[in-house]
């Protein structure tokens, strides 16, 4: 008789802490075929604002590390995925929804994507930031700064592709992130979480929960703390998201609730991105004696 | 402060205490006084008002008795056509002092004799002083000094206050002007150190002055305004006004009512007199009369018109 | 400081020395004489033409500094909105995609030009309308407009290197609105970066001050701009609805209050419009005791009383290291006793006149409330004149985090100030605000510049000056003060849809 496997309960992973959700919900995830998987936390408003509260207080030592350390720090995260690269595809091809060996090419790219950020931590400034020649005895330049915490819905599918494309660029100006899972497919959110706590990056930067949009939009929208946004939505969502972030004049990109081609092409990877979710700060001083 | 610090560093040590300039923010604010649009009876009353603080001045090595006549001259009736004011002084050195007192007598036209080794100051200090007594002797109302840079650069600010000091106890009576040869100052920091400096030993009503006129700087609005803000400073702190005079480089009317808006709006109406402010210029005086001329009758002047005048082309 | 010797001369001290900042030799009158070459009324500009609005609704312009009415402006209703975006589309489609960097360029330098040739009468304008001293309005508002587009003339051929390896392009028409404080110089700020990145134009001045704008609409002409590439129409709030909501607007780049920015931010919503929103400030000027002092003094004199502190970014929270407040108060005061205010075309006047009535009543209310509050209020004993909306500078000392001084933005000549202890305190109180456009620090310390600069959550600071702007600076803020960036290389990328 076949020895009996210890199966994983799965959790949300917030401030380099693997929690369940406080309200003790969670929701059966089933393959294709309807079998059940396991059960994944279905985190609420409060867990949202734990998160929230656990960015801001990472954020800021974060985005004060060396960019040389911001780099090698993503490094090492895709050193992580590599080393488990055949477990995160399988977590990608759970559902039945990719095939395994799609979701092996998607795990692939991920990685990929990942290194490609790494790169960009201490060069993005150089493109981006400049000295302005003004018209007068004045040193001025401008630099670029992370805007603060910033929610993310992730794209529901490529779950794993969606999720890092969306989040790395975030962080890697120093950013942290409060992070919905995709809804059809959590379980390599919840891998990568896992592997998060393995990497070096600081517990609290990039935070996973699980859950369903309709319930958190609101919180996402509405929360002064969040300075920005990134979500991965349906028309509706996108339209009522906007007019809550407008309440505190939250930095936006909204995009589909899928898209895969779009996502697993070159195109998606970008020192824009990383622009996206960057303040500009000139700063004036004479030159004199 | 333990005193192997304080004497560590003494230069420094003052200009931590009277506090920095910034050179750029400095200059943006003077360039705001050129911008002050003044006409009518406003330009007139400026016009007569820089007159009447000119310390007409003569320094050069070919200065004679003769020279020093047509100087008075001048300065008790700068314009015959016109009802000016006369002016604050004439500024001669020291030899030219016994004529000058000659030409003027009673007259309440000042002299005012450059002394201590003017304009490098590099003599000793017994021949400085005696030159001072001697001038005061001649008949001078005013000296004007020189402070010794070189001991300042080199940090000796205690030696230079004790120069100041003792060439003012000199004076008697005699009105002091302090000259800071801020060129070779070079920043406003040093600049406004070496007011404080000055002013510490300085009695009511004496100067501090900006420039010999020899070295390649002049008074500039900007070290000027350094200089009033020192004086805005210590009057308020100690109660004793201090007066001014910028020297070297004010050529022309336009300027020297620029000067007049910056004492108006730093110091105030009670330095907008020559007890409080004067300008040491040369030329300067012949374009007030140009000006004043100009608003009397209508035309502009041709320059031959006045007396001394540089050109006659 | 080498001994103090007491002289016997100094020995009869005065009980308090003052300064006397009298009438001794006053200015005459001296008015700037230039005509500014005003219409009895004026037009919409659309489609390259002057015309008159369908709506037939007109409204006056109020010159602020006599209470008198100037001209008569259109009031453009919906007819007349949706002319002016079928002729942006238009000009779009017609001239301004179909021509080359190169010679939107063009267009862009003659406009420079055409603007710097008339600049005086501008000025004249510009003052008569906004209450602006005719120094500002002809030293910076006019040249530093025609500088805007002089600048962004240049970057029309060179997009690609304002965004490297980028893949972009115009949004198209772009709806533009912008404030009544600096009335043709913001009008430089949102259309000179608009056309120089291939966008044609729909853009709304204040209802307060439209004349310059309504005046620019000549010089387009006389540019001989396509027709289209620029409408210009005018009108009260109403008008700029109709802008943020016309479905032609691909873009909406908007100047003035916080909560019409949120306004605009809902309005738009699910429309995928673009948005820049540059809104308001309570920038915190902050001067430390090593400062170099006197330039500190006029820095916030600079900083709060600069168009009568009708600035967004004005430094409307002076924080003094509370070890040098004393003296510093005293220095602000001193110096506020020789500031003028009165006639702004009299080239001598330091403050103008407020804006309009309903910001004079608005300031009067804030100013209300720091008395009942407790705030000590100074105020510049000078005369104001008889007609027009003027108010005196003031100051308010003893103020705290939770007086409503300290937190709204009053948008006058009112200046709040709080101290500090420490260098943390000091960036704990610059950051306690949902503002973040501005900063200033006073420090002769380099490092310590560069401490603050960084920790400082505003998207400009300015070190040892205030109140400088430069067409190659970009300028705009963090948090509820808004976003995207206005001027410089960052105000190229924010008028292009870039796509990753």
């Amino acid at each position: 008789m076949s020895r009996i496997p210890v199966t994983k309960t799965p959790k949300a992973y917030v401030g380099g802490k693997f929690i369940r959700s406080e309200s003790g919900r969670v929701f059966p995830l089933n393959n294709k075929r309807g079998q059940f998987l396991c059960n994944i936390p279905e985190c609420t408003r409060k867990d949202t604002r734990n998160a929230v509260e656990v960015a801001g207080k990472a954020g800021g030592a974060w985005a004060s590390r060396t960019s040389y350390n911001r780099g090698q720090i993503l490094y090492r995260l895709g050193e992580m995925m590599e080393a488990r690269a055949e477990e995160l595809a399988q977590a990608v091809a759970i559902t039945g929804a990719v095939t395994l060996a799609a979701a092996r090419r998607e795990v692939a790219s991920t990685i990929d994507r990942v290194v490609y950020y790494s790169g960009w931590t201490d060069k993005y400034e150089q493109v981006l930031g400049n000295t302005n020649p003004v018209a007068g005895p004045f040193f001025n330049f401008s630099v670029t700064e992370p805007v603060g915490v910033i929610g993310v819905f992730a794209s529901d599918s490529p779950s794993l592709l969606g999720l890092i494309s969306q989040v790395l660029p975030i962080i890697t100006s120093g950013n942290s992130v409060v992070a919905l899972a995709s809804s059809t497919n959590p379980y390599p959110a919840v891998l990568l979480g896992e592997m998060l706590a393995t990497s070096d990056l600081p517990g609290g930067v990039l935070n996973i929960l699980t859950g369903f949009r309709d319930e958190l939009l609101e919180t996402f929208a509405s929360h002064e703390h969040i300075r920005g946004l990134d979500l991965s939505l349906d028309v509706d969502g996108k339209k009522q998201a906007e007019i809550l972030a407008a309440e505190s004049i939250k930095r936006l990109k909204v995009r589909e609730q899928e898209n895969t081609r779009y996502w697993s092409s070159e195109k998606a990877q970008s020192v824009y991105a990383i622009r996206s979710f960057l303040e500009f700060k000139t700063t004036w001083h004479p030159i004199g004696v | 402060m333990p005193s192997i610090v304080v004497n560590k560093y003494p230069l420094k040590r003052l200009i931590d205490e009277v506090g920095p300039v910034d050179q750029i923010a400095i200059e943006e604010r003077v360039a705001k006084f050129t911008t002050r649009s003044i006409k009518k009876g406003s330009k007139i009353q400026g016009l007569n008002l820089a007159v009447s603080m000119v310390d007409l001045t003569t320094l050069e090595g070919k200065d004679s008795p003769g020279k020093v006549q047509s100087l008075c001259q001048k300065a008790q009736s700068p314009d015959s056509e016109l009802n000016t004011p006369q002016v604050a002084a004439v500024c001669v050195y020291p030899a030219m002092v016994k004529h000058a007192r000659k030409f003027l007598g009673d007259s309440p036209v000042k002299i005012a004799s450059v002394a201590t080794g003017f304009p490098s100051g590099q003599y000793p200090l017994r021949t400085r002083l005696q030159e001072v007594k001697q001038a005061v002797k001649d008949g001078t109302d005013e000296i004007d000094m020189v402070i010794h840079r070189g001991a300042f650069l080199s940090g000796q600010v205690q030696t230079v206050q004790d120069e100041i000091a003792a060439v003012a106890e000199a004076c008697g009576e005699a009105t002091l002007k302090v000259i800071l040869e801020v060129s070779e100052l070079e920043t406003y920091d040093n600049i406004r150190a070496a007011s404080f400096l000055a002013m510490n030993v300085l009695r009511s009503n004496d100067f501090i002055k900006t420039s010999t006129g020899k070295t390649s700087g002049n008074a500039t609005l900007a070290n000027n305004q350094v200089m009033l803000e020192a004086i805005r400073d210590f009057y308020l702190e100690s109660g004793t006004p201090i007066a001014m005079k910028p020297a070297g480089g004010i050529k022309t009317a336009k300027q020297a009512l620029h000067y007049l808006v910056a004492v108006k709006e730093t110091l105030g109406d009670e330095w907008l007199n020559n007890r409080r402010y004067r300008f040491g210029a040369s030329s300067l005086l012949n374009d007030l009369l140009m000006q004043l001329r100009k608003q009397d009758q209508g035309v502009y002047q041709a320059p031959w018109k006045f007396s001394d005048a540089s050109s006659g082309y | 400081m080498p001994t103090q010797r007491k002289n016997s001369r100094n020995t009869r001290r005065r009980k308090t020395p003052e300064l006397l900042f009298g009438d001794l030799w006053e200015f005459d009158p001296a008015p700037e004489s230039a005509d500014p070459k005003l219409k009895e009324s004026y037009s919409l500009y659309i489609d390259g033409q002057q015309s008159a609005p369908k709506s037939r609704k007109y409204f006056e312009s109020i010159n602020p500094g006599t209470e008198k009415a100037l001209t008569r402006i259109p009031a453009a209703g919906k007819a007349d909105v949706n002319d002016a975006f079928s002729a942006a589309t238009n000009g779009l489609n017609k001239y301004w995609s179909k021509l080359s960097g190169k010679d939107r360029g063009k267009y862009l330098y003659r406009i420079a030009r055409l603007l710097q040739d008339r600049a005086r009468e501008f000025a004249v304008a510009e003052s008569l309308d906004g209450g602006k001293p005719i120094k500002e309005s002809r030293d910076f508002d006019i040249p530093m407009a025609a500088a805007h587009f002089f600048y962004y003339a240049g970057w029309a051929d060179k997009l690609e290197y304002a965004l490297p390896g980028g893949s972009y392009s115009p949004y198209g028409v772009v709806g533009q609105i912008i404030p009544w404080n600096f009335p043709l110089l913001m009008l430089a700020w949102k259309i000179a970066p608009a056309l120089a990145t291939g966008n044609c134009v729909v853009i709304k001045p204040a209802e307060t001050t439209s004349i310059t704008a309504l005046k620019f609409a000549e010089i387009l002409q006389e540019a001989e701009l396509p027709p289209g590439v620029v409408n210009i129409v005018s009108g009260a709030g109403a008008t700029g609805q109709l802008i943020v909501n016309h479905p032609a607007a691909k873009k909406i780049a908007f100047t003035g209050s916080t909560d019409v920015g949120k306004a605009i931010m809902r309005a738009t919503a699910g429309t995928g419009k673009g948005l820049t929103l540059e809104l308001g400030g309570k920038a915190a000027n902050i001067v430390f005791e090593d400062a170099p002092i006197d330039q500190a003094v006029e820095g916030v004199i600079n900083g709060i009383f600069f168009n009568q502190g009708h600035v967004c970014c004005a430094g409307s929270r002076l924080l003094i290291q509370e070890s040098i407040a004393k003296t510093f108060v005293q220095k602000l005061k001193t110096r506020i006793a020789s500031l003028r205010v009165g006639n702004p075309l009299d080239k001598n006047t330091d403050i103008g006149a407020i804006n309009s009535k309903e910001q004079l009543d608005k300031i009067n209310d804030l100013v209300k409330s720091g008395v009942k509050e407790g705030a000590e209020l100074f105020q510049s004993s000078c005369s104001l004149p008889g007609q027009g909306w003027f108010f005196r500078p003031s100051l308010f000392d003893g103020v705290t985090q939770s007086h409503r001084i300290a937190r709204e933005e009053i948008f006058g000549p009112v200046l709040s100030i709080l101290t500090f202890r420490t260098v943390s305190e000091a960036i704990e109180k610059a950051n306690n605000t949902a503002y973040g456009l501005s900063a200033g620090v006073w420090t002769d310390k380099g490092s310590k510049i560069l401490k603050m600069s960084t920790a400082l959550k505003a998207g400009v600071v300015w070190a040892n000056t205030y109140n400088k702007f430069d067409p190659t600076s970009p300028f705009g803020g963090y948090k509820e003060s808004g976003c995207g960036r206005e001027g410089g290389k960052q105000g190229i990328c924010d008028y292009l849809k870039v796509e990753y």
